[in-house]
């Protein structure tokens, strides 16, 4: 699935990579975890969390994740969002809740990772 | 013979949250310069980073050095702080004595060392209470990730 879809389906905004939106997304990690992130993500997925703070990002860089959605409305500050977009990392935010998220994006065929 | 082709040592600074990672960003920046393995780079920078953050979160100071040989990474993390008392308790998953500060930062929640280790085809801890932690972690270069 398109990441330009998932923003449709989740009625999300863009933040940072309008122009990354045509990237293929299969798999999703979960988590506000940000150890589990690293433990389970096997790279180029899209990762969910609810947590805004620097280390997301850099959580994601690490991980190799292909793009990052915040759920639960919460937004990351602009020293976050600037970081991300150096990291070349697309950032959506949308008002769902994380269980919510999941549930539609499985429905659509997207897959968790483990 | 083994040919050492780069040693870096990095100053981490304890309890400095915006900083954290940063030590391992760069790292990994070094690594795909150099056209490594991505899943090698990928299993070094998680050991880099896991280990940065627990010497930024528990740890006064610490340095970490990378050292790149022909047939492996290494990662020396030696830190200055309150050492670990229990090693094998903290190898378990779930274990974890992280403050509500590190778990609001997305970490602490028991699963860094067995990260670490999980990402290391080599990796040892040693800890001394009231002294500090020296972790020691290898990863080949021929390995599958």
């Amino acid at each position: 699935m398109k990441l330009a879809e998932i923003k449709e389906l989740l009625q999300c905004e863009v933040l940072s990579g309008e122009e990354d939106l045509s990237m293929d997304i299969s798999q999703v990690v979960a988590s506000d975890g940000m150890s589990e992130i690293l433990a389970f993500a096997k790279s180029r997925e899209l990762m969910i969390t609810g947590l805004t703070n620097i280390q997301s990002i850099r959580t994601a860089d690490i991980a190799g994740v292909s793009a990052v959605l915040y759920c639960r409305g919460k937004r990351p500050d602009k020293k976050v969002i600037d970081f991300a977009r150096q990291k070349k990392i697309p950032v959506l935010v949308t008002a769902m809740v994380m269980f919510d998220i999941c549930g539609i994006l499985y429905n659509k065929g997207l897959k968790g990772v483990s | 013979m083994t040919a050492e082709l780069l040693r870096e040592s990095y100053h981490i600074q304890g309890r400095n949250f915006d900083k954290a990672g940063e030590i391992s960003s760069e790292i990994k920046v070094i690594l795909k310069d150099l056209e490594l393995d991505a899943g090698c780079i990928r299993r070094v920078v998680i050991v880099a980073f896991e280990a940065e953050m627990n010497v930024v979160m528990y740890a006064d100071r610490g340095t970490l050095t990378l050292i790149l040989t022909d047939r492996d990474i290494s990662l020396e993390v030696v830190d200055e702080g309150p050492g670990i008392p229990d090693i094998d308790l903290a190898m378990k998953e779930g274990y974890s004595t992280a403050s509500d500060e590190m778990r609001e930062m997305g970490f602490g929640f028991g699963m860094g060392l067995p990260n670490m280790k999980k990402n290391s085809d080599e990796f040892c801890v040693e800890s001394e209470v009231g002294k500090g932690t020296s972790v020691f972690a290898r990863i080949r270069l021929d390995a599958d990730a």
